[in-house]
């Protein structure tokens, strides 16, 4: 899902830039509040750590692979501020190092993966988990908020991708969300075990109630409407312009001045396959909300499976801590 | 230990590499620049700036093949979404120019990461008055990202002398134990970092 550089226009480079810079100050100002010294360590070996756990490939079907984002698992584990934070220095990391993901498309791919898969992902975790109270609750609600994180991110980058004219929104949601609803559940089925083995080794690492031994967690009321509004400006400037059938302001000027078939009159490069359509995707109608509500039952069913398959019995049988 | 994947060309001696970090840095960022901002119809700029480029890479000491291979490894993703442009009216030329512009700031890029050391990189972010917290965050990322991939070696290593054959009904699940176990002793050497900065006067 990392946008390479050549993909976004330039006001997409910028908006996107901008959201980014506020969602990262934003989460800074909230750890300078409440972080003390001794969680310095700890954020850095935290990106080291979900750096190097992206490089670890699972087997998806047909001989692919496909790899963690960690996005949920980390805010589930350190909170929302010190997850943005974190997932923002690795996707740093990976531009400058690793090239992967534009330098100029770094904004976009913080803005997607930093800021709305962890904020998104952390609120839908916190709503599952006041629904779920069950002793499941934290590995289903992790499960499932994984997997909407991810899907999220996906529409998100999907919308920045039309915003820029590269794709059409008609092709490219049900080819990148469709993708991405079946990696989501890879995500899941990971953050679920992935948690399962931190709380059977380390059960004190884990929130209780919200509470955990770190105090990066601690989340003001303030910050936590910013990032809210942040990801819902984001999202309603990138993603509902194309969600309405309308078109939107800028076409329906160009289309009352005749702008439309200027634009269009004499194309360079004939495009080999424009006026066909690829089988069962030019009408997405009702196809793509079937399939992610399939998507998150599945979600669902695999992780209160896995759930009770990994999570101790009793509170007598909950492994000691060492 | 061996760390193939990473920026492995950072620290060798050329032509390029003696030259000063930011104004590297200045150069790539222009050329990433000037190769995505013109419309799609000028293709000869990207080009010309891809050729740029190409022509720098002998100087700079680092294998082609090299670069070759880290270019495929991320072609993938460009193709896909490029090849979704084929559906739409003038696709044939977004096809080109997005394939050619982002191949250009690919090679930019590993070219950019391979001839400056990490370091530098922060020194040049410090000066920019990037947040501190964020480039101490940085440096500590780069310096442990080696210590974990070592310890992830270790970690699959003890796995498999355990085990007597490569299951595929536990992949997920060993996965899965392998980064949790991960996690637990990034925190725990967390702590140790702290104790060791502190007690050189780190505060």
């Amino acid at each position: 899902m990392h946008i390479p550089d050549g993909f976004l226009d330039t006001k997409t480079i910028i908006a996107t830039s901008l959201f980014s810079a506020a969602g990262i100050s934003n989460s800074l100002r909230e750890l300078r509040r409440n972080i003390s010294p001794r969680n310095v360590p700890l954020m850095g070996l935290s990106a080291a750590f979900i750096f190097v756990a992206q490089m670890l490939n699972f087997p998806v079907i047909g001989g692919t692979s496909g790899h963690l984002i960690g996005a949920v698992l980390v805010s589930v584990l350190l909170g929302p501020s010190a997850g943005i934070v974190i997932m923002s220095v690795v996707l740093i990391v990976q531009c400058l190092l690793f090239a992967d993901g534009g330098v100029f498309a770094l904004g976009a791919n913080i803005f997607n993966m930093g800021i709305v898969a962890v904020f998104g992902g952390y609120w839908t975790y916190r709503a599952l988990l006041w629904l779920i109270p069950s002793r499941y609750g934290k590995f289903i609600a992790a499960g499932l908020a994984a997997w909407s994180s991810t899907v999220l991110a996906a529409v998100c980058c999907t919308g920045e991708l039309a915003w820029s004219g590269t794709v059409q929104w008609s092709y490219g949601l049900p080819a990148m969300a469709g993708i991405h609803i079946l990696i989501g559940i890879g995500e899941a089925l990971i953050t679920t075990l992935v948690l399962a083995a931190i709380y059977k080794a380390r059960p004190d690492l884990l929130p209780e109630n919200g509470r955990s031994s770190f105090d990066v967690r601690a989340q003001s009321l303030s910050g936590t409407l910013l990032y809210g509004v942040v990801t819902i400006l984001g999202l309603a400037l990138f993603v509902t312009p194309f969600a309405s059938k309308w078109p939107d302001g800028l076409e329906r000027i160009a289309s009352q001045f005749g702008f439309e078939a200027k634009a269009f009159a004499k194309p360079v490069v004939p495009s080999p396959a424009h006026g066909y359509s690829i089988p069962g995707v030019g009408s997405l109608g009702i196809a793509l909300p079937i399939a992610a509500v399939v998507g998150a039952t599945c979600v669902f069913v695999l992780s209160f499976i896995l759930a009770r398959m990994v999570s101790p019995r009793s509170s007598q049988e909950k492994p000691q801590s060492r | 230990m061996k760390h193939e994947y990473l920026d492995r060309y950072s620290r060798i001696e050329s032509p390029v590499h003696r030259l000063p970090g930011l104004l590297k840095l200045i150069i790539a960022l222009c050329i990433v620049l000037v190769s995505i901002i013109p419309p799609a119809r000028m293709l000869y700029i990207p080009a010309a700036a891809g050729l740029f480029v190409v022509l720098i890479v002998p100087f700079t000491r680092i294998p082609a093949l090299f670069v070759l291979r880290r270019i495929v490894m991320f072609e993938p993703f460009v193709a896909v979404i490029a090849s979704l442009m084929l559906f739409q009216a003038d696709g044939g030329l977004k096809f080109m120019s997005i394939v050619i512009r982002s191949t250009v700031s690919l090679l930019t890029m590993i070219i950019l990461s391979n001839t400056i050391p990490f370091n530098e990189i922060l020194g040049i972010l410090r000066r920019l008055h990037l947040p501190g917290i964020i480039v101490t965050i940085l440096a500590l990322m780069y310096r442990y990202i080696f210590v974990l991939i070592d310890e992830t070696d270790r970690l699959n290593r003890a796995r498999l002398s355990r085990t007597f054959a490569k299951s595929k009904k536990f992949t997920w699940y060993s996965l899965s134990l392998t980064i949790g176990q991960l996690f637990v002793r990034s925190t725990e050497r967390a702590e140790k970092v702290f104790g060791a900065m502190s007690a050189r006067g780190w505060k």
